[in-house]
């Protein structure tokens, strides 16, 4: 692309300036220049000579169709684009061809394809937005999930509603603000690629458009893949590593027990799917930069370096709560974050969380940053309630957080190829 | 003034040139894209359809009604700028603010004409910051002057500038080329000036009669509608149900803000009712964007 056209990219023109450039850009595309070569290659698979090295051998993408969803146990990717919607549509009809839209999108982006047909049509507006051409599948996966409010009177769902799907209690110390909350729908899109990510949630919202409009977005990050190529756990914004002490995603028999709804929990459509727990929880990270590293381990109960419980060498070594030091006092202190969150050992959550940056918060002058914090479990009352509210109670580290945004989905169990998102519910 | 982002503008005006090309790579897109179908795009299975009947469709009728719209809607803009004029002229500070947006509507329902003309449009509707300091002139100059400075003081020049550019569109917009394209993209572009200026408040920056302008805005693009919906509903008459039901669902959202003749300032808009006016005509435009695909203009 020329720097005149990069220019005029970023600003808006007047009719009489766009007239002037016409002539250029006409040029331009007759003489199969850049941009024009560029715009022809939307929709094309790309051809094994121009993909990057680091290319994942992943190359179709991860499957879209399963038993269950993918980006639930699936290793979480670099990034995540997440949205909840609110319904306008009046009907269950408009609701299911939603969901159908979204179906017809959602797979060929998980394919890294273009949607729809129009993509080359010069005179009308594509039927993909095109900043994902041309770009690897990046492992994206599409979850989709309904809230609690989408089984009020509008859709004749009532009746269908699961027992323990309802707006998350009140937990000491929450600041929600309810630009960050609830939802009829959400959908966490992860990916390798920021760009790819966003293309999704862009994509979708515009396909919703009369029937639903986003409520509230938040993209969020890890390291990536190549950052750090041997995979470790990742780090959260306060320096620790985050997400230890998850189950197994490999082990069928446990993520049946722990993420997975099963037939007799009910309701039946949610069968094979999962709840899904959201926290948007800020880090009062300046507060935390102040703080000596002493008082840091001790809030997480981990050291900070290798991620081992305190008292360990290992990151993965076992978790010994008894253990005492010298003056008696427990070495993993009792209002440490992983003495609360472990409890008894019997309530355990699929962790999925993401770091996020949202700039300034304009107010105070300091970062808005902190974890989108998600959870899948087969059982919210169960599992992330308890949890949550031992932390609430007591978690030394809530003198450096504050929870600002909560919602909960039910999200689907898979989609079985010929079927569309949502088609055991409605 | 009205302002278009450069790429799309682009595109469509070199689209005559690569029309052969274009066909050729909509083939072979298709072969190698999985069919998918999002609402928009089902409405687009006759596409292909309506890319062959092309040649042959007539939009006759509807180009001599929209013409017929925009020249009234001229005449009208002429008289009601020139009562408002004679009262900036005349010092009189009230009933020149009165007479101020009841004008612009005019203007603001034909929009996508005026902006085909050229430096009319600037000289007309810049805002502060659109053009070079020196050269900012037309209505919201004198916005400006009643609204903020709280005078007609020194405004003669500007008031008699702005009548004689109103005339100077009436006379040139005899000669225009009008076609069913330019109606089709007239109709989104009238939409996204709202998206982009009115639905934010920043047209009328000093007045807050934004909302004039809004309704102005998707009367303009109605009325395009309604000179094409016969054809759209005999080929995509889904498509033509769902801009119908969205034009309405607007202006159901934005009837509590009618204010007698007029409407109530945007300042007294709450952010959700901005959020629904902005999200309804995004729900408009979409559709309405596809609108030319399937009459294939």
């Amino acid at each position: 692309m020329t720097e005149q056209k990069k220019d005029s990219l970023k600003k808006p023109l007047s009719r009489r300036e766009m007239l002037k450039l016409t002539g250029v850009a006409g040029l331009g595309l007759l003489l199969g220049g850049g941009g024009a070569s560029g715009l022809m290659a939307l929709g094309r698979k790309k051809s094994p000579a121009s993909a990057v090295e680091q290319a994942s051998p992943n190359d179709k993408g991860l499957p879209f169709y399963g038993k269950h969803q993918a980006g639930i146990i699936t290793p979480a990717q670099d990034f995540i684009c997440f949205a909840a919607f609110d319904v306008t549509a009046g009907s269950a009809d408009d609701l299911r061809r939603l969901f159908k839209n979204w179906t017809a999108a959602a797979a060929p982006m998980a394919a890294g394809e273009m949607i729809g047909e129009h993509n080359t049509t010069l005179n009308t507006p594509p039927t993909d937005t095109g900043e994902a051409a041309g770009l690897t599948p990046s492992r994206t996966t599409l979850t989709f999930g309904v809230g609690p409010s989408l089984f009020d009177g509008r859709f004749g769902l009532q009746g269908r509603k699961p027992k323990g799907l309802r707006d998350l209690p009140a937990f000491a110390g929450d600041a929600l603000d309810p630009q960050w909350c609830g939802g009829d729908l959400c959908v966490q899109v992860c990916a390798d690629d920021m760009q790819v990510a966003f293309h999704a949630i862009r994509n979708l919202a515009r396909i919703a458009r009369g029937h639903a409009v986003l409520r509230w977005t938040q993209e969020g990050f890890q390291r990536t893949g190549r950052a750090d190529p041997a995979g470790g756990t990742p780090r959260n914004l306060l320096g620790f590593k985050d997400g230890t002490g998850n189950p197994d995603t490999t082990d069928a028999v446990l993520m049946d027990q722990t993420v997975w709804a099963q037939p007799a929990d009910g309701p039946g459509w949610m069968a094979g799917g999962s709840y899904m727990a959201v926290r948007r929880v800020r880090m009062r990270v300046e507060v935390w930069d102040r703080s000596t590293l002493k008082d840091q381990e001790a809030t997480f109960g981990r050291h900070r370096d290798s991620g081992a419980p305190l008292g360990s060498r290992g990151e993965f070594d076992p978790v010994d709560l008894k253990a005492k030091s010298a003056d008696g006092q427990p070495v993993i202190p009792a209002t440490s974050h992983l003495r609360l969150a472990k409890g008894d050992g019997s309530q355990q959550i699929l962790r999925r969380s993401y770091s996020y940056s949202s700039g300034l918060d304009a107010k105070t002058g300091q970062l808005d940053a902190g974890l989108l914090f998600i959870s899948y479990q087969r059982d919210l009352e169960k599992q992330f309630i308890p949890i949550q509210k031992r932390l609430a109670k007591n978690d030394k580290l809530n003198e450096y957080t504050v929870h600002t945004g909560s919602a909960v989905f039910a999200c689907f169990p898979g989609i079985m190829n010929g079927g569309y998102i949502g088609d055991t519910l409605i | 003034m009205k302002k278009i982002l450069a790429l799309p503008a682009v595109v469509l005006a070199t689209s005559v040139l690569l029309a052969a090309c274009g066909n050729n790579e909509a083939a072979t897109d298709k072969a190698e894209t999985p069919a998918a179908q999002s609402e928009n795009q089902t409405s687009t299975e006759t596409t292909d359809v309506a890319d062959q009947e092309a040649a042959g469709s007539d939009y006759t009728t509807a180009v001599d009604g929209y013409r017929t719209f925009a020249i009234e809607q001229i005449d009208e803009f002429v008289k009601q700028t020139e009562k408002f004029t004679d009262a900036v002229k005349a010092g009189d500070l009230e009933t020149a603010k009165s007479l101020y947006a009841p004008a612009r509507m005019y203007y603001e329902r034909i929009e996508p004409v005026a902006e085909a003309l050229g430096d009319l449009d600037p000289n007309i509707d810049a805002r502060d910051g659109d053009v070079e300091a020196a050269d900012w002139r037309g209505f919201h100059r004198i916005e400006k002057a009643l609204w903020e400075d709280k005078t007609t003081e020194g405004m003669t020049d500007f008031a008699d500038t702005l009548l004689s550019d109103a005339k100077l569109l009436r006379a040139k917009v005899e000669t225009m080329d009008i076609d069913a394209s330019l109606m089709v993209t007239g109709a989104v572009e009238l939409l996204n000036e709202v998206s982009s200026s009115k639905v934010t408040g920043e047209e009328e920056r000093y007045s807050h009669t934004d909302l004039y302008d809004f309704a102005a805005n998707v009367e303009g693009a109605r009325e395009i509608y309604n000179l094409l919906k016969d054809d759209l509903a005999a080929k995509d008459k889904d498509l033509n149900q769902q801009i119908a039901d969205r034009f309405d669902a607007l202006e159901k959202e934005l009837a509590p803000f009618k204010d007698g003749d007029g409407y109530v300032s945007y300042e007294k808009l709450k952010d959700e009712d901005v959020k629904k006016l902005s999200q309804n005509l995004d729900a408009l435009a979409e559709p309405l964007s596809n609108m030319g695909q399937v009459l294939g203009v």
